[in-house]
């Protein structure tokens, strides 16, 4: 049976990370863990996080999962989620600058640098609930998923790849940002696919068959 | 194209029951919290809330039970507020499957407490709850002061200051309900969701005295909310979320459909 780790590094709720993909993998055994061993044996993994990102990055390289992560986003699929996206990065000007694990080439910038709206209402940070996110590329993550599909999205920071070619979906807050990475065996996103409802499992669905 | 507004219908529960009658025709056990939140889910709930009333501490175990069981069929945020006091409780509730938290009377008692919580689980997971009730009178001008006790107990705390003051402290979200208009059913205080959504730079949800579907549009048109809360017209089956949501977008604002 396909394994299916779930990173555990002690921050957050990983439950309902876990509780989305039990509920679309049939014949997938999910493992919450943060054990490198346990994680290294997995088919796929997924990277979740919430919260800080010192603290995060803290705990992942407390925990020896660092390299872990390395691993497997050279040889296996890896999708990052949220907080998880942004641990891909190069680096994030999150808690005075903090250097991330390099996955992506790129920053992770405050929504407090975006212009506000030109509606006249404040820009509210964080970025939370659905908003649509436009395919940039025919990924299979994105099979049977319509194009502008509303995700759940609760964050206050962003990622900037440094490349254009590495980014698969964009949205807007108020102006476009990159809501969507994909390189190789790599996706990553920065909503909630577990908290958005049919689109987001859908994407899960779509991670566990995803052969790279 | 951008972020839609939030419609969030409340569950008052307790002891692991949905309380202020809920009617929906063809659901047999009416009090059922977690069918309740699946039908709402179906109906496009953009989140759902569970305010515990339950009154005693041993009873709380239900509302976990509660959370985990939606929480493993729902795949929409959920809150949970109602006796959030410690570090402990709100742990409790995020391993249960809970996304945020809302934080009410201990901020009130002890606003550290939100500072606290905003630090170890992040400001994205603490909503704090303010209920506020006006104490102008009429044609002086407008203020509300924070209540307590379901809007029995004044605190002489003044609603604006204390949106602000809380938001410093890391709230993520403020989920405001007008005590004046609560149960009232002649929609929102507008004034006073206003006066707060251009105070404070966190989202702001707008709850008490929703009676028909045009006061959820002037919760966002005019009172400048980014979420608006009910429970009544829903519970009631008077109207499905999905009508709220349609008659939302057909004034014009932008919605999850």
């Amino acid at each position: 049976m396909a394994t299916v780790a779930v990173i555990d590094y002690g921050m957050g709720n990983l439950h309902s990370v876990a509780k989305a993909l039990e509920s679309v993998g049939e014949n997938v055994r999910v493992v919450v863990s943060g054990e490198p061993a346990e994680i290294l044996k997995a088919d796929r993994v997924v990277l979740p996080g919430v919260g800080a990102i010192r603290d995060c990055v803290g705990e992942i390289r407390r925990l020896g999962l660092d390299e872990v992560i390395l691993r497997v986003a050279a040889d296996r699929p890896l999708l990052g989620v949220c907080v998880g996206m942004q641990l891909l990065m190069d680096h994030s000007e999150e808690n005075d600058g903090v250097d991330c694990l390099g996955v992506f080439p790129g920053e992770v910038r405050s929504f407090t640098h975006m212009p506000q709206p030109e509606s006249g209402e404040k820009l509210k940070i964080p970025h939370m609930g659905w908003n649509q996110v436009q395919q940039t590329d025919t990924h299979a993550l994105w099979h049977d998923i319509p194009q502008d599909a509303r995700f759940y999205f609760v964050h206050s920071y962003y990622v900037e790849p440094a490349a254009p070619a590495l980014i698969a979906g964009t949205s807007v807050y108020p102006v476009a940002f990159t809501s969507a990475l994909a390189r190789d065996n790599v996706f990553a996103v920065q909503f909630h696919p577990e908290k958005s409802q049919h689109a987001g499992l859908q994407l899960y669905t779509n991670f566990l068959h995803w052969t790279v | 194209m951008g972020l839609a507004k939030r419609i969030i219908p409340c569950l008052d529960v307790d002891d692991g029951r949905v309380v202020k009658g809920v009617q929906f025709v063809d659901i047999r056990d009416a009090g059922d919290p977690v069918e309740i939140a699946r039908r709402y889910d179906e109906q496009g709930a953009d989140e759902l809330t569970f305010l515990d009333i339950t009154a005693s501490h041993e009873d709380r175990d239900t509302m976990v039970h509660v959370v985990e069981e939606v929480a493993g069929q729902v795949f929409i945020p959920l809150t949970v507020g109602g006796g959030i006091r410690t570090v402990d409780d709100i742990r409790t509730m995020l391993n249960a499957g809970a996304d945020k938290v809302a934080i009410n009377t201990a901020a009130v008692h002890n606003p550290e407490f939100v500072k606290q919580a905003a630090e170890k689980f992040g400001s994205q997971c603490i909503v704090v709850a303010i209920d506020a009730k006006r104490v102008s009178a009429d044609g002086e001008v407008e203020r509300w002061e924070i209540f307590t006790h379901g809007g029995r107990k004044p605190t002489g705390i003044d609603a604006i200051d204390w949106a602000r003051k809380m938001v410093a402290y890391g709230a993520g979200e403020i989920l405001l309900t007008s005590m004046d208009r609560d149960g009232t059913r002649i929609g929102f205080d507008l004034a006073l969701t206003r006066a707060i959504s251009e105070a404070v730079t966190v989202p702001v949800i707008a709850s008490g005295g929703v009676g028909e579907l045009q006061h959820l549009v002037e919760g966002v048109q005019q009172g400048h909310a980014d979420a608006v809360l009910a429970a009544s017209i829903f519970h009631f089956g008077e109207h499905s979320i999905e009508e709220a949501k349609r008659h939302m977008a057909a004034a014009g604002i932008e919605m999850r459909l």
